[in-house]
């Protein structure tokens, strides 16, 4: 891919390649996604974070579900997954098991990895697999239509919620530190830097990490619930998100109305043996295993 | 522990059909418990770390199904066990499986049914389900035990079918083989042919979804620097998703051709006394042990009766029956539901075709084969 840009001298440079078109299936592009979408950003940091990390590329394996975070394993140039709606998680399980030297990402929607597939993550993370689980939430379900989802705030406004939705929704961090994730961050695609980091950090870590991306959906969540096009809901990003690593998990809750922080951060990074290792102890205690 | 228990045992059903996936060379079991599989489940459980496998207890049968795709994916022999209601919830996962040619063994100890129905008692009442299950086209390949030495021989069978072929298989059991307990001889190591599904010579020109000549697509395993991308979506050679009408009719056509060009080859059957039958009972599993009794018992009775049993249910071995038919007056299908096999049979045979069914809960009984033969003898 070559981009063309105007010097400010009235000069016209021509950048022969952008630094992570290595990391993208540029065959594949452009996307599907719709102008203002949140996951242009998720991808970016994640394709700076795979390549940062000191993990061979060719070991990096993505896996996603269905919807429109779903189509990240197809754009990234790394072993990918696409797999059934919800179902994930498992895959990964029984990829990383079988071949312990994979470092696996799971990739995927606040629908696919929440509705469908709540009861895969709640065990993934209980199992301490080391895999790591990033969800773009955009509370709701974008690809089909912007209907209801499990994070749904609300009284937010979506094509199955026409008088406002009547649900309380998943607070994401909060479940994943109650299931026993040992890694739980929450940025929004405006921290990119802090998202970056985040990812770097999840990559590496051995055991069940967690971060969840608020991520704009102008076409099914902002405008009906007038946070506007893309950027404007950046910009109200800006002005309503507060940094608090310490936050307690009721102030986690998302809102996205009035004025309610959206509180991001790096809330939890423990230790604990992964279902790996504790097969491994276990083995060797009955010397099945030298 | 070795992997091949070489010898002869007497062993339930189950476990012979766990030993039989060791000998496969079976690493990853992914499951979840339910009678009557749970004794594979439970063995596979004690065994597979004795060898350096994983047994892993998923959360569900959805899961445990993805979780088996995903370690195949790396590489993994594996395998899971299952009930009706359990092959059910994989059926949406078999599609995958099918779809991204992904090897892989499903044990289906058939129960009563329809829904929770008989736990514990038998039925062979998911015949259809293995052929039609899941959504949208495919060939189903599916074998038919009706012994212990069976349960132990066709799970190595239906490794290296899934291997050869690139697709999950399936062991359609029943609760009476599955749980009863016979003499099982288990050969030596070298004495079991083993398959391991086709790799790319090399990363050049990979592509991984272009066919060879025999249609199946050499694999590339996660992690081995292929870059690929694996998808569910209808896709092309390059396995990216391509939503139109060409490459679905592309994709569905070798899909299905790959397993219906190579039939004659997969079809495996026996028969009894066929070549001057009048009469021909075709039966598989638990079944076609009665009917092979009330087969005996006509020709003692001067009724020229015969026996073709199904090893493989899937692909239907309709060549057999249509050349059978040419010389048979009748078939005879007994099997323990409602006459599923029974349709197929008619589909390929020109004269009379008559059900002996039974709606599961126990075995068929000889008498109610033998009454039918007499009623088409006369």
């Amino acid at each position: 891919m070559s981009a063309k840009g105007a010097g400010n001298e009235g000069k016209i440079e021509t950048v022969e390649g952008h630094p992570l078109d290595h990391i993208l299936r540029q065959d594949r592009l452009p996307h599907i996604w719709c102008p203002g979408c949140g996951l242009g950003s998720a991808m970016t940091c994640f394709a700076q974070a795979i390549e940062r990390v000191d993990i061979p590329l060719k070991k990096q394996v993505l896996l996603s579900g269905i919807g429109c975070t779903g189509r990240i394993a197809g754009y990234v140039n790394v072993d990918s997954y696409h797999t059934t709606h919800g179902r994930a998680i498992p895959f990964a399980t029984g990829l990383k098991i079988a071949n312990p030297e994979l470092c696996v990402t799971v990739f995927s929607g606040d629908g696919d990895l929440f509705a469908i597939g709540g009861n895969h993550f709640l065990h993934a993370a209980r199992r301490n697999v080391d895999i790591n689980v990033i969800c773009v939430n955009n509370f709701n379900y974008g690809m089909t239509g912007g209907q209801q989802g499990p994070t749904t705030p609300v009284e937010a406004k979506t094509t199955t919620t026409r008088y406002g939705s009547f649900e309380h929704p998943f607070n994401l961090p909060y479940l994943a530190a109650a299931i026993g994730a040992v890694y739980v961050s929450r940025w929004t695609t405006l921290h990119c830097r802090h998202l970056e980091k985040s990812m770097e950090k999840a990559l590496q870590k051995k055991g069940f990490t967690f971060i969840e991306i608020v991520s704009p959906c102008p076409t099914g969540f902002g405008r009906p619930n007038k946070l506007g096009e893309g950027l404007e809901e950046l910009r109200y990003y800006r002005e309503k998100s507060v940094i608090k690593n310490d936050a307690s998990w009721d102030e986690m809750d998302l809102h996205m109305r009035g004025e309610e922080p959206i509180v991001v951060g790096d809330f939890l990074d423990t230790e604990k043996p992964t279902y790996l290792e504790l097969e491994e102890q276990m083995l060797r205690k009955r010397g099945f295993m030298k | 522990m070795k992997a091949v228990l070489t010898g002869s045992h007497f062993m339930l059903g189950d476990i012979a059909c766990a030993e039989g996936a060791l000998a496969a060379g079976c690493n990853f079991f992914g499951g979840y418990p339910i009678t009557p599989a749970t004794e594979t489940a439970e063995r596979m459980a004690l065994r597979l770390p004795q060898v350096g496998g994983h047994y892993i207890q998923m959360e569900d049968e959805i899961a445990s199904l993805a979780a088996v795709l995903g370690a195949s994916c790396a590489g993994a022999k594996a395998m899971t066990a299952t009930s009706g209601p359990g092959f059910s919830l994989m059926q949406e996962n078999i599609g995958l499986g099918i779809v991204t040619e992904t090897p892989c063994v499903i044990v289906n100890v058939q129960r009563g049914g329809p829904s929770t129905g008989l736990p514990t008692l038998a039925g062979q009442a998911d015949m259809m389900q293995a052929k039609w299950g899941s959504h949208g086209d495919y060939e189903a390949i599916a074998y038919v035990p009706n012994s212990c030495q069976e349960m132990f021989d066709f799970t190595i069978k239906a490794f290296n079918t899934a291997e050869k072929y690139r697709q999950p298989v399936f062991v359609m059991a029943d609760e009476i083989i599955g749980h009863m307990t016979e003499r099982v001889v288990i050969p030596g190591p070298k004495k079991i042919k083993l398959v391991s599904r086709k790799r790319p010579k090399g990363k050049k020109n990979y592509l991984p979804f272009k066919p060879d000549k025999d249609l199946i697509p050499p694999m590339a395993l996660a992690g081995e620097g292929y870059g690929i991308h694996i998808t569910g979506l209808t896709h092309d050679a390059r396995g990216y998703p391509v939503i139109d009408e060409e490459t679905q009719h592309e994709m569905v056509t070798r899909l299905i051709e790959k397993i219906r060009r190579h039939a004659p080859k997969i079809w495996e059957f026996e028969e009894v006394e066929t070549e001057d039958a009048d009469i021909v009972v075709v039966s598989y599993g638990a079944a076609s042990r009665s009917a092979g009794r009330a087969v005996n018992i006509a020709r003692k009775e001067g009724i020229k009766a015969g026996l073709m049993r199904l090893i493989t249910a899937w692909p239907f071995p309709e060549k057999r029956i249509k050349e059978l038919a040419e010389s048979a007056k009748a078939f005879v299908v007994p099997e323990i539901n409602m006459g599923q096999i029974s349709r197929e049979v008619e589909r390929f045979a020109s004269g009379r075709v008559l059900s002996v069914t039974h709606a599961g809960g126990g075995m068929l009984s000889p008498e109610a084969v033998l009454q039918k033969i007499k009623e088409v003898a006369k």
